[in-house]
């Protein structure tokens, strides 16, 4: 048994396949090699789009692994997730048009604008749970999504152009998309890292307790809802770094980013991943916008077949592992 | 004043909109504990349907019952071939389902109608404004959509609460099991459930097509507003549906209309110019966050589960 | 002379039209074995759910080694060292039972904003969550992840969990349901064990279990107590042979 997916609730959900254990390593293995040699590939033959399409992964990766924290092991699903990529690079939007363009000081106001929201969003949010939960962080990501539209000065609806990527002085030049891939390779890697002790630390093991079951915790004496609105704000300034990523990649931002269904596009993310696993969350991501640019080439209405294959997906494969903990009931 | 008048009327009217969408969306998870989000893609269907055969009969009223009657076999025939196989899931399978079933209507539509929108003319009657108190002018068709929607409100009512359907529906709302258990056929009272709460919202797209544009996407935003409504309201309780819709609609209509000049009052021009838009629309948001403080549960929680 | 570490005083709770607790009083001196009991809906899981601050009374008051307890949540009451059990089990099924005492030691070692090291290799913590599976006799599922295990064994580890918190007051909600004859004597010993050392409120259906163990017994009927006694002098009570035996014995208003 492999040591750092054993003590992840990977090992212990699969209950009927732990056959699956070697699979899903043999195939992080090789995402995350592909992942490492994609630049190498790109400058040999010339094809910088698919570093681009990548880099996009990456980051959206980033977003995922932040959501996975709250849904995978915490048992939070929001709905709203999409926000803090929306704040994120709005933050760097914003003080780069305002004429503050050094990363030092938008990506720190990325996290802390990020972590702020999540602070208040799960402070009311957390006082709800199951269904309510879920349309509740639906609704505050929609609202900032609404005030983003509000703000002519920053493009309102057409968004806004961010001319010069976030500066760093001499350490590192982000306009150099090879540097910039690494870069984001490198914080994925580093925040997975930080989920694998995360999860594992007292606070991990009050959080997934809260998961498995809340009514004991509190019995025991967990305060859990200061334990999970912590980690709540915790993937919201994880999720808001992945923002000023985006926001540097494309160059531009826009309200757009913050749309719910991009927030259901990283809950997909998530959950095709596995819920609950380290690396899941980064296959989802790659396997999912794999498959949305897949089906743009073959198709002109590539939600015809992405539709259904979400439906089936959630009717056959994640339902059972989601189920076996929580006790599926039959309808 | 006259302005402060119209703009009740008008969220009211919005009011009765949402509560034609959250009735069926709360319906739907109280019987069936599943979370609908392709809920606003029937709603759109309806719009559709509606300004589709209306153009081809060339009748207005026409062309809203035949989308009324097809926004019905749509949901059913939706029920039969997708839902039913999320019942029992947890929520979170439904959101994925559902998410799904969204982005693929939004591709239909796109395939069938084209990415361009539809538009739905009023007979010349609706097109008038009416004096319903000295110097108030109202147009005539928000007039209807209030009326029309009080009625379908006034026929769920009785349906949901003096026939043997409702009582199943009620019943099965409190205890599915003993129902089933009963011999009730839960099957088809699920498909029948399912059904009505595709109807309603078929019904307001189609009431609403004449006055927004009928396009893709037309469904996700007055959704938001719909959960909205529902969790204000308590999930389950179309009672409660029905008061917190009403609140929705004003509050968020009324917030749109004055909360800029309210604005204007305390803040600089230019600011409030920055933020008033942005700021109208987060009224709504506002009050459920209070709601959230003081009522987790909403105002007219329906029985536990 | 010591104040009674646990008063109730009147005590009450209704759902809608059912009164489910009747102006309950009564006192538990710090290290008795207090058992209650009655037939079924007479109230005891709530008087249970209400002692632990899951249920709010709509009249009363609990107090606790003389401090009003009344208003304080769940989570306070058991870091004052009050632990419960629970009827229909519930644990953490997709940990080891290990993990599950674990967490529960875990829970009274301090704040758990710790954020980097690994809580399962934290002797701090597995030593007294081994310590307190050793008591029950689970050694040998310690490693075994609990929706594996038995009923019996969960039921065993409803206890373990309760006691790694080395509480001062233990709510017992019927340890024994469902269990075989052999793990009814191996809960019983470990009651007996627990005897004397720590405060207990045991709810029980087993009568000889209770008449062994208890050094005083509450009947509940309908919410109300309608005895409250040494042993001896509650198998004697008339009003508690009526509501077991009902009106077949006595008749009339009894």
């Amino acid at each position: 048994m492999t040591a750092p997916l054993d003590t992840s609730l990977d090992s212990a959900l699969k209950a009927a396949p732990e056959s699956w254990l070697a699979p899903r390593t043999v195939v992080t293995g090789m995402l995350l090699t592909v992942l490492a040699l994609v630049p190498a590939y790109a400058g040999l033959t010339g094809r910088i789009f698919v570093m681009i399409f990548f880099t996009r992964v990456l980051i959206q990766a980033l977003g995922a692994v932040s959501l996975n924290l709250i849904m995978g092991y915490g048992g939070m699903v929001s709905f709203g997730h999409a926000a803090y990529l929306g704040i994120g690079g709005y933050a760097v939007g914003i003080l780069a048009k305002e004429g503050i363009a050094s990363g030092f000081v938008q990506w720190p106001v990325a996290i802390a604008v990020s972590a702020l929201f999540a602070l208040g969003v799960g402070a009311l949010s957390l006082r709800t749970r199951g269904v309510y939960f879920i349309m509740i962080t639906l609704a505050f990501a929609q609202m900032i999504y609404y005030v983003t539209i509000g703000l002519d000065r920053y493009g309102g609806d057409d968004g806004l152009t961010i001319y010069r990527r976030s500066q760093f002085g001499g350490l590192i030049d982000l306009e150099n998309k090879m540097l910039f891939y690494y870069l984001c390779f490198a914080l994925l890697i580093a925040a997975v890292y930080l989920v694998a002790r995360l999860i594992n630390s007292r606070f991990g093991l009050a959080i997934r307790g809260a998961r498995s079951n809340d009514r004991r915790m509190l019995a025991i004496g967990y305060p859990t809802f200061r334990y999970k609105l912590v980690c709540f704000v915790i993937a919201g300034a994880l999720c808001g770094l992945a923002g000023a990523l985006l926001a540097n990649h494309t160059n531009f931002i826009s309200p757009a980013l913050m749309h719910w269904t991009r927030s259901g596009d990283l809950i997909v993310m998530v959950v095709l991943g596995g819920l609950g696993s380290l690396f899941g969350p980064v296959i989802g991501a790659a396997t999912f916008l794999l498959l949305e640019e897949g089906l743009s080439r073959l198709t002109e209405y590539p939600d015809l077949i992405l539709g259904p294959v979400l439906l089936l997906v959630a009717v056959y494969v994640n339902g059972g592992i989601e189920g076996l903990l929580e006790g599926r009931r039959r309808g | 004043m006259l302005y402060f008048i119209e703009q009740c009327l008008n969220g009211v009217q919005l009011g009765m909109l949402l509560f034609l969408l959250a009735a069926g969306l709360t319906l739907v998870f109280g019987i069936m504990d599943l979370v609908n989000l392709a809920h606003g893609s029937l709603y759109m269907l309806g719009a559709y349907f509606a300004a589709t055969f209306a153009a081809w009969t060339g009748s207005f009223v026409v062309g809203v019952v035949l989308a009324l009657v097809a926004s019905l076999a749509a949901g059913m025939a939706l029920e039969v071939v997708a839902i039913r196989r999320l019942y029992g899931r947890n929520h979170l399978d439904h959101v994925l389902g559902t998410f799904g079933l969204l982005l693929f209507f939004n591709e239909l539509v796109r395939l069938i109608w084209g990415p361009a929108g539809m538009s739905l003319p009023l007979p010349p009657q609706m097109l008038a404004a009416v004096q319903i108190i000295p110097g108030v002018y109202y147009p005539v068709y928000r007039l209807v959509i209030i009326l029309a929607t009080l009625a379908v409100a006034l026929l769920l009512y009785v349906a949901v609460m003096r026939t043997r359907l409702g009582m199943l529906i009620r019943a099965g709302a409190s205890n599915r099991e003993m129902v089933g258990a009963l011999g009730v056929n839960i099957k088809l009272l699920y498909t029948l459930v399912f059904g009505l709460g595709a109807a309603l919202a078929g019904f307001a797209g189609a009431m609403q097509a004449p006055i927004l544009t009928v396009q893709i996407g037309m469904g996700e935003n007055i959704l938001i507003l719909a959960f909205v409504v529902i969790v204000i309201g308590g999930i389950g309780s179309i009672r409660g549906a029905f008061v917190a819709a009403i609140i929705v609609g004003l509050i968020d209509t009324i917030g749109r209309a004055f909360l800029p000049d309210m604005l204007h009052l305390v803040l600089s021009t230019n600011a409030a110019h920055t933020l008033g838009p942005a700021l109208s629309s987060m009224s709504i948001y506002m009050l459920m966050a209070a709601i959230l403080v003081f009522r987790p549960e909403g105002l007219f929680p329906a029985a536990s589960r | 002379m010591a104040d009674p570490l646990l008063q109730i005083e009147g005590l009450s709770k209704r759902f809608g039209g059912v009164v489910a607790a009747d102006a309950i009083t009564l006192d538990i001196p710090a290290g008795e074995f207090h058992a209650v009991i009655g037939p079924n809906g007479a109230g005891k899981t709530t008087l249970i759910g209400l002692l632990a601050g899951e249920i709010a009374p709509q009249e009363g008051t609990v107090r606790f080694d003389g401090s009003d307890i009344t208003g304080l949540p769940v989570h306070r009451r058991s870091m004052l060292g009050i632990a419960r059990s629970f009827q229909i089990t519930s644990l953490f099924p997709d940990f080891t039972a290990l993990d599950n005492v674990a967490l529960a030691v875990q829970a009274h070692c301090g704040h758990s904003f710790r954020f980097w090291r690994d809580a399962r290799h934290d002797e701090e913590l597995r030593k007294p969550a081994r310590a307190a599976i050793e008591r029950v006799g689970l050694v040998q599922c310690a490693g075994v992840r609990v929706d594996r295990l038995s009923h019996g064994e969960h039921r065993q580890l409803e206890i373990a969990i309760a006691l790694a918190a080395k509480p001062r007051l233990l709510l017992l909600d019927e340890p024994m349901a469902g269990m075989g004859p052999e793990e009814s004597a191996q809960m019983v010993r470990i009651l007996r064990q627990l005897k004397g050392n720590i405060t207990i409120l045991l709810i029980e259906h087993d009568m000889e279990t209770v008449f062994a163990l208890a050094d005083r017994i509450t009947v509940l009927v309908y919410g109300r107590i309608i005895a409250c006694g040494h042993p001896a002098a509650v198998r004697a009570d008339p009003a508690v042979r009526q509501a077991y035996l009902g009106e077949k014995h006595g008749g009339g208003h009894g």
